[in-house]
């Protein structure tokens, strides 16, 4: 029997729009998300380019449109566990791991505090820990605390189980959907820098992430929107960034990321708004900034305290006394290698999908980096990051599109 | 109307900090059987506190909902009991407990409620039971939709939304101004490979396109045909095409404008030797030989060997940036029109700019790599030079540049041109200075192929020629230089025109392969436009809204404030000035409602009485010293009050003396809201909207800005009535300020109650 229902697999910034698009035509639409919150990638991001305006404010219009719309049913800390049937019906079976909380919004602010197991906060990419007991996204949705039984002490387990709103006994669920259509917004995840050996391998403490330092800029985050050196606190004077790393690279990412470049001209925007006399170099291979973004470079790189070199950056070291980091630069235009100095260094890692070394349980085609470059044929529709490096922009286009295809797959049946 | 209101407090969020029987008490003395019910639970959002709800108003003992807890933004599926049950959650716990500040520095003692919180909670409390009496169920105005979606451009973007439209059940009528279909696509060769490996360059298949589209009898194709007027609303749109000099009228439930590019004025290309030699030529131009199956040079026919694609500018556009900048630096006089009495202006500008070739960069940098390697196709022995200062090839084409590299037929240089001349015998000699090298080399060229610049449709002409009061065109189109896109990163669909939604490269450049995304993307709103009109529901951003503004027309003076302001072009006028709505233009602003001096406009759910009686609940203190003194806050609900939600859950506190209403956006602040606050005795008002400007993050657009234009009135109006116009302030909050909310809320106290009390107070 055909089915006029779409699943939406993933609940970032793609996924959340390709299931309310549907749903605003009138579909029914499942999303389910694997962690406890929707909003995905974006929510990690303190601006986005080109307007520097925060990720929350659409967010917090797209949550508004689910809590309008009873066409949309979504799931939290959920996995897709296996598939069957064909493009018109299909069944899916999806695990729901145990929440352990209330299912209503319950301010569990202070006990969370007063536990006392810790765990690393993935959010911050490690910058911070957080509790078991834990709310880690700004402006969450669903607003509802999630519990990490595996971070819990002894004590937080007796301290746990005298509040009646909280079950540490809940268990993994599984449900059943049946469903017309799929589209898959998986996204993507930060290139592990642990392999990138020759640019500190993410073993030096001033060396960080281009996802990092989102966190550290933003107000919620580790710092408090502070960007500091991780190693002692201090404001950063002369910060690089260092393109391409990993993207562009026959040994890592062979595509380009496409984002990397405009994040770190935004992100130079944050140092120099935060320190008027803070330098700032960007060494790189080619500065991609498409289309209506060449005007958002060109304010930018008027900025006379912000360099942007040609030039490959061979090696990344630290300085054992200062915490400083040294880059060994070979200058593409000035044809010679130097050693700059710099307090604080940023890679500008590439985006990888989300699905590379963890593919779906689901038969379609992928290429050799986990893009997903087939589907169509069994109505099944990659949206987003899952389907090729994008920016926000242009995967609400891409959601969109997805959510057209399926919308035609559930009602040509 | 509500008329039994049943208020449920939520001991559990408020956490024993209120003297919530005190407040029941007070609440049963004013307001008698208009509160039929007023408890007290646990536990509320609960499947108990549910049933108890649900029960009261099954029984009839209620007919509305006055949840007394946390924030509306939580729990909204449990207190939804159907559509035709008013709701309203009085916000006591983020913006009332948690964020209160007391006055006297003290920390909050469970069971002992102070003074200044009591009346802060009270006061909020009498606001939620008002809102709901002065509120009825909206009733939805249903369009009945035409199911006919009009694609304008036949061109690659047109054809796949015309064919996404039709798959997804839709009628389509296809309009090309051509006498063919394909538009850009078809005078194309090849184009970059459009999927994966995206190694090779290959024919488009817009061949294919066209045939399907020709073949699907849901379409209706008019060629050689123009859009000539488009006036009515989303789902009875009536379009007049005009075919072969011949006008037919259709009607149209909802419009994909695909109307593409032209190429840009060769003008900037003549310091790269464009007009002066003639063996420099367009990418378009060479495009079109290899399509015609020969590239030949100008001067004399021949195939040229040795082709340089010039990619790198250098300094050759700079004179006309600083031309342009100049020019905007001093604005010639607008030439004063004696049209305003014309029902539809034309608010079209056009719009030229260099600008238009760096944006094209993309696309500048695929085609030279495409064409670079085309040439050994014509030629064997070619060889090609791209000279290129960035490679613009973001994400996975990449990987064709990648492709492209490995043809030793072609060589990359990076660098920028500093000169060209004619190099004798229709050669063009290119001086470059090498960026990897860095020094000035000399390249003679059979011929030199510089980018065509993509010039949107919409820069040129109004294309959709409304029959609208604000004009003909998209209002604003200068601040994206002419595309038609949307000044929304999360919602790249989003016009100021409902119903009307642009794909293609009219909207930005674009490869064929995003273009088809985006044709589709298109094409969904579409037909979700139009069939939202048909079930009385608003689109984006207050999606599935079935409130509208009414209009009282009585009362109306014919100023024209509405028709004028509305963000969405939504009100026209009859012929003696009076509003026409339409119903389906419109995106539940309000800024209509803010805009009437006369209060004529009102929403089912949401109306100047009913804010204005808010307000009113207010209890202002005769004496500052005898209860503090009162500020009022309307704070915008999409970002303002969810970053003020925020900052509590943060922790921050602020003036336990100021009362917050949310409001659907600052545009629908009506000026007589701040005129009943200070004439209370309010000591100042304070409006917290989202940033506006170039790049302004009002989801209505033009909500905040046009709020601080009306702030200019109402400070005259302050200053008649001998109050500082310093009490009344609008600031720009975004949703993630929410650590500077507190700050901003409390300098503006400090300040306020510096100069004193409001001369009104006690009144």
């Amino acid at each position: 029997m055909s089915n006029n229902s779409i699943l939406v697999i993933g609940g970032g910034f793609s996924g959340i729009t390709a299931a309310l698009e549907a749903a605003e035509v009138g579909h029914e639409v499942y999303l389910v998300e694997k962690a406890p919150f929707l909003g995905g990638r974006v929510m990690q991001l303190n601006k986005y380019f080109p307007k520097l305006c925060p990720p929350s404010c659409g967010l917090e219009i797209q949550f508004q449109r689910i809590k309008k719309n009873p066409n949309v049913k979504f799931f939290t800390m959920a996995e897709v566990a296996a598939v069957s049937g064909e493009a018109g019906s299909y069944e899916v079976t999806v695990k729901i791991k145990p929440r352990h909380t209330a299912p209503n919004n319950v301010d569990y602010s202070k006990l969370a505090e007063s536990l006392t197991g810790e765990t690393e906060n993935a959010f911050e990419f490690g910058l911070a820990s957080r509790k078991p007991l834990y709310v880690d996204v700004p402006f969450a949705f669903p607003s509802r605390y999630a519990l990490d039984g595996s971070a819990l002490s002894d004590s937080d387990r007796a301290k746990l189980s005298a509040d009646e709103t909280i079950d540490l006994e809940e268990q993994e669920k599984e449900i059943t959907l049946s469903v017309g259509s799929i589209v898959v917004a998986t996204g993507w995840k930060p290139y592990d820098v642990t392999k990138l050996t020759n640019l500190g391998a993410g073993e030096i403490t001033n060396c960080i992430s281009n996802m990092q330092m989102e966190r550290l800029a933003s107000a919620n985050g580790p710092t408090s929107g502070h960007i500091l050196r991780p190693s002692d606190g201090k404001p950063p004077k002369r910060v690089a960034f260092v393109q391409c790393a990993g993207s562009r690279d026959e040994n890592h990412l062979g595509y380009c990321s496409y984002i990397c470049c405009m994040a770190s001209l935004k992100q130079a925007v944050y140092m120099r708004e935060q320190y008027p006399d803070a330098e700032v170099v960007v060494y790189y291979i080619d500065l991609r900034t498409p289309g209506r973004y060449d005007k958002f470079a060109e304010k930018v790189l008027a900025d006379d305290k912000l360099k942007a070199v040609k030039g490959k950056v061979a090696e990344v070291a630290r300085d054992k006394a200062s915490e400083d980091v040294w880059l060994t630069v070979e200058d593409a235009i000035e044809g010679n290698k130097s050693k700059e100095r710099f307090d604080m260094v940023v890679l500008a890692t590439g985006m990888q999908p989300s699905l590379a070394g963890t593919p779906l349980p689901l038969d379609v085609e992928m290429d050799e980096e986990g893009f997903i470059i087939g589907g169509e044929d069994k109505g099944i529709f990659a949206a987003g990051c899952a389907k090729q490096p994008l920016d926000v922009m242009k995967s609400a286009q891409s959601g969109t599109g997805a959510a057209m295809k399926a919308v035609q797959t559930v009602r040509r049946r | 109307m509500a008329e039994k209101i049943g208020l449920y407090f939520d001991e559990s969020s408020l956490g024993g900090f209120l003297d919530l029987e005190k407040i029941a008490e007070s609440v049963k003395n004013k307001w008698g059987d208009l509160c039929a019910v007023i408890e007290t639970h646990p536990r509320l959002a609960s499947a108990d506190g549910k049933a108890k709800i649900q029960a009261a108003l099954d029984a009839g003992t209620i007919d509305a909902v006055c949840v007394c807890g946390p924030t509306p933004r939580v729990d909204w599926e449990f207190f939804d009991f159907g559509e035709n049950v008013l709701v309203d959650r009085v916000n006591l716990r983020e913006q009332c407990v948690l964020s209160y500040l007391d006055p006297d520095g003290r920390e909050l003692v469970l069971g002992q409620t102070p003074e200044a919180l009591h009346a802060m909670a009270l006061d909020y409390v009498n606001m939620g039971v008002v809102k709901l009496q002065k509120a009825t169920v909206p009733e939805a105005e249903i369009v009945e939709s035409v199911k006919t979606i009009l694609v304008l451009g036949g061109g690659w973007t047109g054809l796949t939304s015309a064919l996404d439209a039709a798959k997804a059940g839709h009628d389509v009528v296809l309009v090309e101004k051509e006498a063919a279909l394909g538009g850009a696509a078809a005078k194309m060769y090849k184009t970059i490979p459009l999927a994966h490996p995206y190694e090779k360059a290959h024919p488009t298949g817009v061949e294919d396109k066209i045939a399907a589209v020709q073949a699907d009898e849901r379409i209706t194709v008019f060629t050689s045909a123009k859009l000539t007027s488009l006036s009515g609303m989303p789902g009875k749109f009536e379009a007049v095409v005009s075919v072969n000099k011949e006008e037919q009228t259709l009607p149209i439930g909802s419009v994909i404008i695909a109307t593409g590019w032209t190429a840009g004025s060769n003008e900037y290309l003549k310091p790269l030797g464009y007009g002066t030699l003639k063996n420099v030529v367009t990418a378009a131009e060479f495009e079109a030989m290899a399509k015609a199956g020969r590239i030949a040079r100008p001067t004399d026919g021949e195939t040229p060997e040795k082709v340089m694609f010039l990619l790198g500018f250098g300094d050759s556009l700079l004179p006309f940036a600083e031309a342009e900048k100049a020019a905007a630096e001093n604005p010639e006089e607008p030439v004063k029109s004696d049209d305003d009495e014309e029902v539809v202006k034309d608010n079209f500008h056009a719009v030229k700019t260099y600008r238009h070739l760096p944006y094209t960069s993309e696309l500048a940098s695929v085609t030279a790599l495409k064409q670079a390697n085309y040439l050994q196709e014509f030629c064997p022995q070619g060889q090609s030079y791209i000279v290129y200062e960035h490679m613009m090839v973001p994400g996975v084409n990449e990987l064709y540049y990648k492709a492209a590299q490995d043809n030793p037929g072609v060589m990359l240089t990076k660098g920028f041109v500093v000169g060209v001349r004619d190099g004798g015998s229709g050669d063009v000699v290119v001086n470059i200075k090498d960026s990897l090298l860095g020094e000035n080399i000399e390249i003679k060229a059979d011929m030199v192929v510089l980018p065509t610049a993509m010039v949107p449709t919409t820069a040129q002409d109004s294309v959709l020629k409304l029959q609208y009061r604000q004009g003909q065109a998209f209002p604003d189109l200068e601040l994206f230089d002419g595309f038609a896109d949307s000044n929304y990163i999360c919602f790249p669909y989003e016009t100021r025109r409902t119903g009307i939604y642009a794909a293609g490269c009219v909207r930005q450049p674009m490869t064929l392969a995003t273009a088809e995304v985006d044709a589709a993307g298109a094409a969904l709103k579409a037909v979700q436009c139009l069939e939202s009109s048909n079930r009385g529901m608003a689109v984006h951003p207050r999606s599935g809204d079935r409130s509208y503004p009414r209009f009282n027309l009585l009362r109306c003076t014919q100023c024209k404030r509405c028709t004028e302001e509305c963000p969405f072009g939504a009100l026209d006028e009859d012929e003696k000035g009076n509003p026409v709505p339409n119903v389906s233009r419109c995106r539940r602003c309000g800024t209509c409602m803010g805009a009437c001096p006369e209060r004529v406009i009102f929403f089912d759910d949401y109306n100047v009485d009913q804010i204005g009686s808010m307000i009113k609940q207010i209890d202002v203190p005769d004496e500052i010293e005898e209860g503090g003194p009162r500020f009022l806050i309307l704070a915008c609900e999409n970002d303002a009050y969810p970053a003020l939600d925020m900052a509590a859950i943060r922790g921050k506190k602020w003036s336990p003396y100021v009362r917050i209403i949310p409001v659907r956006c600052l545009g629908s602040v009506n000026s007589i809201w701040i005129a009943d606050a200070m004439s209370k005795g309010n000591d100042g008002c304070l409006l917290l909207g989202c940033k506006y400007g170039e790049d302004y993050q009002c989801h209505f657009v033009k909500g905040s800005e046009l709020c601080n234009r009306r702030m200019d009135n109402i400070g005259e109006t302050l200053g008649k009535l001998g109050i500082e116009t310093e009490r009344v302030q609008q600031m720009q909050v975004a949703i993630d300020e929410y650590d500077k909310v507190p700050g901003m809320i409390d300098e503006f106290v400090a300040k306020i109650t510096e100069l004193g009390p409001n001369p009104f107070k006690g009144y």
